[in-house]
């Protein structure tokens, strides 16, 4: 008797949390809603005997999801009245098709009947004295092993997803581009030094600076040891 | 609710809810059809038609958690993992498509992304 009342009570805050999120003026709000929303279908879960699950979706949807929603709508500088201009011209349509959904799914609740033999056709029947936890490990990681590799296939790829598409390349850090260099030209040429040649011979080349006033240019001296070996690239 | 005799149809495996199936299933109902009305209200804003999806899978998780207990088969709940992952990583999918088409653009109205028709 407690827990069909706590049901009625949890359902009830679930779709009062729902409606809020869904006509809720600010977003925020309706972040905060949907958080609602999962703790009451969490509890749900549990009246179900569906503990594990409950506790996933505390975890997962709570404690990652709705955050996740709740940074990006409070990252976007959006002006979120402004995208609420066509909310009474298409309450009527929504209207009509949710009133028409739901009562094709009552429909078809009502008349819903489970075949007679039903419970010889299950797949995995709930084993006795085992708690929920222990008996969905037991199939999810052996009939279901497959199952679990795709959900983690799926993570994976939704994970590499959302960095390739935020990735900005970083424009205040030097790179080397390899490319950029060999494609050079003008400022930087390839010359064909004379054999043994020195840079005094060939001069120096580099982009002309504009000497600070009042200072000479100093010299380079280019005589001595070090240039007959290295400086050229052709040998 | 019809669905009320699996109880006696099962014998002693079926686990005992605290209420029928019928229950859970008009639950689900109404969490679901709220759901796609949240994506016809808010036409303009991705964000809560995003919620509104989460919304809808919830309703479908519901729904397999609750045929799940009252057949007594613990399939449906290895399939409601499967959905809350493909839901999370639905989320972050879309949210960082926001991001990016925000940072583009700065707006997220739904009616002015047409840059994707052919």
């Amino acid at each position: 008797m407690i827990a069909a009342a706590a049901f009625y009570l949890f359902a009830a805050v679930l779709i009062a949390a729902a409606v809020m999120v869904v006509t809720s003026r600010n977003p925020v709000h309706s972040v905060l809603f949907l958080i609602l929303a999962f703790f009451n279908a969490a509890a749900l879960f549990l009246l179900a005997g569906a503990e594990f699950l409950a506790m996933i979706l505390v975890i997962v949807y709570v404690g990652a999801v709705a955050v996740l929603f709740l940074f990006v709508v409070m990252m976007l500088d959006v002006d979120f009245a402004k995208l609420r201009e066509g909310f009474q011209r298409y309450a009527p349509v929504g209207g009509v098709v949710g009133a028409i959904l739901l009562l094709e799914l009552l429909l078809v609740f009502g008349t819903w009947q489970f075949a007679s033999d039903a419970a010889g056709f299950r797949l995995n029947p709930a084993p006795a004295g085992v708690d929920n936890t222990r008996a969905l490990g037991r199939i999810l990681y052996t009939d279901f092993v497959w199952l679990f590799q795709l959900s983690g296939l799926i993570l994976l790829v939704a994970m590499i997803g959302a960095i390739v598409l935020t990735l900005r390349g970083k424009t205040s850090t030097k790179r080397q581009d390899i490319a950029k260099q060999v494609a050079r030209s003008g400022s930087v040429n390839l010359r064909q030094p004379a054999l043994g040649a020195g840079l005094g011979a060939i001069g120096i080349e580099r982009p002309p600076v504009e000497p600070p006033p009042g200072e000479k240019p100093r010299q380079v001296e280019h005589a001595g040891h070090g240039h007959d070996h290295g400086h050229g690239g052709h040998h | 609710m019809p669905a009320m005799g699996m109880t006696t149809a099962m014998g002693d495996t079926t686990e005992m809810m605290a209420v029928g199936l019928g229950h859970y299933l008009t639950v689900s109902a109404i969490l679901l059809t709220l759901g796609v009305l949240g994506i016809f209200l808010n036409r303009k804003n991705v964000i809560v038609i995003l919620m509104s999806v989460e919304l809808i899978l919830l309703s479908v998780t519901l729904n397999l958690v609750a045929f799940s207990a009252t057949l007594g088969d613990l399939t449906g709940q290895v399939f409601a993992m499967l959905i809350l992952t493909v839901a999370a990583a639905e989320a972050a999918i879309g949210l960082a498509i926001v991001v990016i088409y925000f940072r583009n653009r700065g707006t997220i109205e739904v009616e002015e992304i047409s840059t994707l028709k052919g």
